[in-house]
């Protein structure tokens, strides 16, 4: 069974690296006019002798299975713009991302799972207050968010910083800005789940046993429906490393993900491949937990030992 | 006093007619009363109606004595204790009754320590009592049991075995043996019985068999569309219905020896926008007359109980 799973695991990495190296092989632009500085420097003997030293020439799967076996072994390769490794330049970036996103998290689901319980448990106006707020907040786009977050609380009221990372303090907008998109598909998944509960035998059952309505909902409501809730909070954060970028362009954030666009704009293609499969191993690895977790919430999709 | 007596109960939810009329019943202790009827009759909603589990949106009107005491008007401490303490209640399905994620030993604990604060200790050792006396080997196993791991059978017993965790003086058996297969059945109705006589309950049994009714009941209550069509001793109402529902009834389930053909009751049970001006049955009764479109049906002395027809009264 473990076998299976991790085999199932290799085979996504590896079709997903090869799309990833397949993609910046064929963008458009060729990276050698990049590596020789301008176009004054075009000449011929030049350009042959970077092709050489970046194996430019070589056919497209012999690439492919040098920049596979480098990266299995942790080399990533030097980045063309800033001649250093490219594994170095992901590991100075890589605790502003993190620690974004693990803000974030735990900043949508307390609110998130906070709002659908309190909506599936009122309902009436607090249930549609609840779906609209969360709508409205997560339909205006994140540079928007950003922009008046950074208004209101950075230059009018003077609260948090408006750009730079190193604290929770300056990561605190930026946080805010990326969990509010996710506060209504988290709300929403948490009050669906628990109308869905709250309809079942056992629940009636356990009222018809005089148990106080609190606890009806805490051990079998809010329990039942926690199956869903952790999933998809797992989906979210997993989408969330590979959607930093908005939010870390709009604070001024040094993370992966503006590493990723400068990369992209400047052709520096070992730094774009290794950041898009850090995403890509990200995804993996959130998901996989979450999955490892289900047997824990739910014990009939565990197996007999 | 009796241990439960329903007063002219009415309930009203939306339909176009009440989902129960103008309903009466006692239950003395250690009694058994039947309560049969097709689905839709509104037996569940009776027994619901007991522990004020009342649908939607409802209005209600007569009053559930538990022991004297008006079930509908009561506060909610009062409806706490009624709940967790007076009366029990056994569902249909043994699975959908058991909340999956959790241990059986907490489903049994569960009104013993959270509601009636008790020592989780001493819940255990009551837990695994109960457990072994409604006939399960291996208590201490099944405790920390999930609910899929049980069969459904097991499952009943340890829903009747919750159901006396708090020594209640009223057993509800809603269909608390139809979906089990007929050995378990016959089991569960036997365990039924016995903790019903050991602890000399009332229990109000509420299936559509009415053969099984009138086997394992003192008493039977017929309902039809929401009124108690006939009620008398259930071998009386066996040997010799006076409702030609009742009767309709007794004649749809096949016999050994008995030379009589099968005779389903032609048309369908009557639903809650179906509206009468007589009585309700008519439109499916053999013996009804014009007059029995007009005649609201109500209780006619029969010998044992009431029967509420025309042709009775005549």
């Amino acid at each position: 069974m473990a076998v299976r799973k991790l085999a199932g695991l290799v085979a996504t990495l590896l079709a997903t690296s090869f799309v990833i190296f397949g993609a910046s092989y064929a963008a458009p632009g060729d990276p050698v006019t990049f590596l020789a500085g301008g176009k004054e420097n075009l000449t011929p003997e030049y350009l042959a002798a970077i092709r050489a030293q970046y194996h430019l020439d070589d056919p497209f799967l012999v690439q492919y299975a040098r920049w596979l076996g480098d990266a299995v072994t942790g080399d990533l390769g030097r980045s063309m713009q800033y001649n250093d490794q490219v594994f170095d330049l992901m590991m100075a970036r890589l605790p502003s991302t993190l620690g974004l996103v693990a803000y974030a998290a735990v900043l949508f689901v307390v609110f998130g799972v906070a709002l659908g319980a309190l909506a599936a448990v009122r309902g009436g106006r607090t249930d549609s207050a609840v779906v609209a707020g969360t709508t409205l907040a997560t339909s205006v786009p994140s540079f928007v968010t950003a922009a008046v977050l950074i208004s209101l609380f950075g230059v009018q009221l003077g609260w948090f910083p408006v750009m730079g990372g190193g604290s929770l303090w300056h990561l605190t907008l930026p946080a805010v800005t990326l969990a509010l998109g996710a506060l209504a598909i988290i709300s929403r998944v948490t009050r669906q789940a628990m109308i869905e509960q709250r309809e079942l035998d056992h629940v009636t059952v356990a009222r018809a046993s005089g148990l106080a309505e609190r606890l009806i909902v805490t051990r079998h409501v809010f329990r039942g429906a926690l199956g869903p809730i952790v999933t998809m909070c797992g989906l979210v954060t997993a989408g969330m490393l590979a959607g930093t970028v908005v939010v870390e362009t709009a604070f001024s954030l040094n993370g992966i993900g503006s590493l990723l666009v400068k990369a992209i704009n400047t052709h520096d293609f070992p730094v774009t491949q290794a950041v898009m499969l850090f995403m890509v191993v990200a995804y993996i690895v959130v998901t996989t937990l979450v999955e490892l977790l289900q047997p824990l919430i739910d014990p009939r999709v565990r197996r007999p030992a | 006093m009796m241990l439960l007596s329903v007063e002219g109960l009415t309930i009203e939810a939306g339909g176009r007619r009440p989902i129960l009329a103008d309903v009466s019943l006692t239950v003395g202790r250690g009694e058994i009363v039947g309560l049969v009827g097709e689905s839709g009759s509104g037996k569940s909603t009776l027994a619901r109606a007991v522990l004020r589990l009342l649908p939607q949106h409802a209005t209600v009107s007569g009053r559930v004595l538990v022991s004297g005491d008006d079930v509908l008007t009561m506060g909610p401490d009062a409806l706490r204790d009624l709940r967790a303490g007076q009366v029990s209640m056994i569902y249909q399905d043994p699975r959908s009754s058991l909340n999956p994620v959790r241990r059986v030993g907490d489903f049994l604990t569960e009104r013993m320590v959270l509601t009636l604060g008790r020592p989780k200790a001493e819940a255990r050792a009551r837990a695994l009592e109960l457990l072994a006396a409604v006939g399960l080997r291996e208590p201490e196993r099944h405790m920390r049991q999930y609910p899929h791991e049980l069969s459904g059978g097991m499952l009943q017993r340890v829903v009747i075995a919750a159901a006396l965790a708090a020594d209640p003086a009223l057993l509800l058996a809603d269909e608390a043996t139809s979906a089990l297969d007929v050995t378990t059945q016959a089991e569960t109705l036997a365990l039924l019985r016995r903790v019903q006589a050991e602890r000399e309950l009332g229990m109000v049994f509420i299936t559509h068999d009415l053969h099984l009714a009138a086997a394992f009941c003192d008493r039977v209550n017929v309902l039809y569309a929401g009124t108690i069509v006939e009620s008398r001793p259930a071998k009386e109402l066996f040997d010799d219905p006076r409702h030609p529902y009742t009767a309709g009834l007794l004649a749809c389930t096949p016999e050994l020896d008995d030379p009589r053909p099968i005779r389903p009751i032609p048309g369908r049970p009557p639903s809650l926008d179906d509206t009468f001006t007589g009585c309700p049955f008519a439109p499916r009764c053999p013996h009804a007359t014009g007059a029995c479109e007009e005649w609201r049906p109500r209780p006619v002395t029969v010998s044992g109980g009431s029967a509420a027809c025309r042709l009775v009264e005549a």
